[in-house]
């Protein structure tokens, strides 16, 4: 029995020149929500990709439902919803679900349960193009949860939906928990991490927080996530890094070498911008960097276990 | 592979075009109306009786490729591919799949194209009207095998377009259609003999003037097959699981 649905050690992700996530580690329990919260440019969508096994991973290892990620029996129990909804425009809505059903080797049920799961009855018949943004997001969802997966990857499923859409999708996802599955999903909408089970902060390719929501507050003592995350990249960029980092840890990065000059192959021009910054340990020198235990800023500063 | 899946995609495929008539309407009908094009320029002389088989290899081929390049293009574009990737779906069964599908609108494209270029453009077939339809497809299912293979090196509708010149266009100026092969330079005239469109000329030529044998034209029919299967294989091989 494997008491993990995701365990990554040392994952590390190139595209490009640019390394997105440099030696990451990550754990997430079974038959919860669990929130990857970060800005955009953090690296969650790359970290999603590596979990559902469709990003060449440079090194480290990531091990889903106890089988390395993107085996092939690991393709019919693990749903995946990429950011953009990924439908066939030209397709009805049950058009769309009866292939995907089709590919996936769920029963044709499966389509009906998923179309009244995710409050699609009404528009089953309609072309998914004609749909509004938050349906389509819905017809997406709906797809990744044929077959009944034992996890479901979402990347920024509620991403541009109103507050009472990103209420009614919440609900379907406690619902799909519920069942037993545990859903893995990105946001950056700082706002939603309460209502999560369990939350990882996703900094600059880096987890620096691997917390519950009410720890985060606690802990911090914020009264809103947002503030909480904030604090946390302020916990992690000040803490003195014990491992052999270099003395400069401790100082403002500002009045140290510009960000830009430090690491420059480092992450996204997003996370370059402002990653650096807050939450990367000084280290002019490069190989600080390489050989930094990751996850290390994160799992303490955010003040869990 | 499966085939369920892949009859599944071939499905789905010919579904989202029932959803599209314009696109129906073009593939059937365009190669129709520019062979009528062609045989109206070339009227009272001989000219279309010689390129009149030559048209019916070149417009499938040309719209076939296009149509699938595109659409594959738009699957790698719509994220519809790296959800598909990390189902259980076989990338022989994508490849398959919408090689069925549109292999199926060949069949009907070619049977129009066939159809109004005989009866309707006069163009005089010698040989037998069956054959012609196997060369037809042949050449049809070959612009989509290369469709497939050139939307793999796409990344944009720019590219995919930029494409058609690239994979189609030296194929036609060196098929004979110009200038017969055998009159071209030695280093073009061994090119040409390796395209597989200059067979598919060859061969529909041989079979509206009946004067070859069946022989002939299945070696020609198994020369564009083996480019069909190398094209799907390649194409199939190019399309990663695993993307950077």
């Amino acid at each position: 029995m494997v008491n993990n649905a995701i365990e990554a050690r040392g994952l590390t992700v190139r595209r490009g020149r640019t390394t997105v996530l440099d030696g990451l580690d990550l754990t997430v329990p079974r038959g919860a929500i669990v929130g990857l919260l970060g800005p955009s440019g953090s690296g969650k969508t790359t970290l999603m990709r590596a979990i559902v096994g469709v990003q060449i991973v440079r090194g480290g290892e990531i091990t889903v439902l106890g089988e390395r990620a993107g085996s092939a029996p690991l393709r019919q129990r693990v749903g995946y919803m990429t950011q953009q909804a990924s439908i066939y425009d030209d397709l009805t809505v049950r058009q769309n679900l009866r292939y995907f059903a089709r590919v996936q080797g769920a029963p044709a049920s499966d389509i009906d349960r998923v179309i009244e799961r995710t409050d699609l009855t009404g528009q089953s018949d309609q072309l998914a193009r004609t749909l509004s943004g938050g349906q389509a997001n819905r017809v997406s969802l709906a797809a990744a949860m044929l077959g009944s997966p034992d996890l479901l990857v979402l990347d920024e499923p509620t991403v541009g939906l109103d507050p009472v859409l990103r209420a009614d999708l919440w609900a379907i996802f406690r619902r799909i928990t519920d069942d037993g599955a545990t859903l893995l999903v990105s946001s950056h909408v700082m706002d939603e991490a309460t209502r999560c089970d369990r939350l990882l902060l996703m900094r600059g390719g880096d987890i620096i927080g691997d917390t519950t929501p009410s720890e985060l507050l606690e802990s911090t003592g914020a009264t809103s996530a947002e503030d909480a995350f904030l604090r946390v990249i302020e916990a992690s960029e000040k803490m003195p890094d014990a491992a052999g980092q270099p003395a400069a840890s401790g100082n403002s990065r500002d009045d140290n070498a510009p960000p830009h000059a430090s690491h420059p192959d480092a992450q996204s021009p997003d996370s370059r911008r402002t990653g650096q910054r807050l939450s990367e340990p000084a280290g002019p020198a490069e190989p600080a960097k390489a050989d930094k235990p990751h996850g290390r800023h994160g799992r303490h500063a955010g003040g869990a276990q | 592979m499966n085939p369920m899946r892949t009859l599944a995609t071939a499905g789905r495929v010919l579904m989202q075009i029932r959803h599209d008539p314009r696109t129906i309407g073009l593939l059937l009908i365009v190669p129709s109306l520019l062979i009528g094009l062609v045989a109206w320029i070339f009227d009272e002389t001989p000219v279309f009786a010689d390129i009149g088989p030559a048209m019916l290899a070149l417009f499938p081929f040309i719209v076939m490729f296009l149509v699938t390049s595109i659409g594959t293009l738009r699957e790698r574009r719509s994220g519809t591919l790296e959800r598909l990737l990390s189902m259980p779906l076989g990338r022989g069964d994508f490849i398959l799949g919408y090689t069925l599908a549109f292999g199926l609108l060949a069949v009907a494209q070619t049977a129009i194209a066939v159809a109004y270029a005989t009866w309707v453009c006069g163009l005089e077939i010698e040989g037998s009207i069956g054959m012609l339809f196997v060369v037809a497809i042949a050449d049809a299912l070959l612009g989509t095998a290369l469709g497939l293979l050139a939307s793999a090196f796409a990344r944009t509708e720019f590219q995919v377009v930029q494409f058609m010149p690239v994979f189609v266009f030296p194929q036609i100026l060196l098929g004979g259609i110009f200038l017969p092969r055998d009159q071209l330079p030695d280093v073009l005239e061994v090119v040409g003999d390796w395209l597989p469109l200059s067979h598919a000329i060859d061969a529909l030529t041989a079979v509206s003037t009946g004067d070859e044998d069946a022989g002939y034209v299945w070696l020609r029919i198994l020369f564009i097959a083996c480019w069909i299967i190398g094209a799907i294989v390649i194409g199939s091989l190019t399309l990663r699981r695993r993307t950077p």
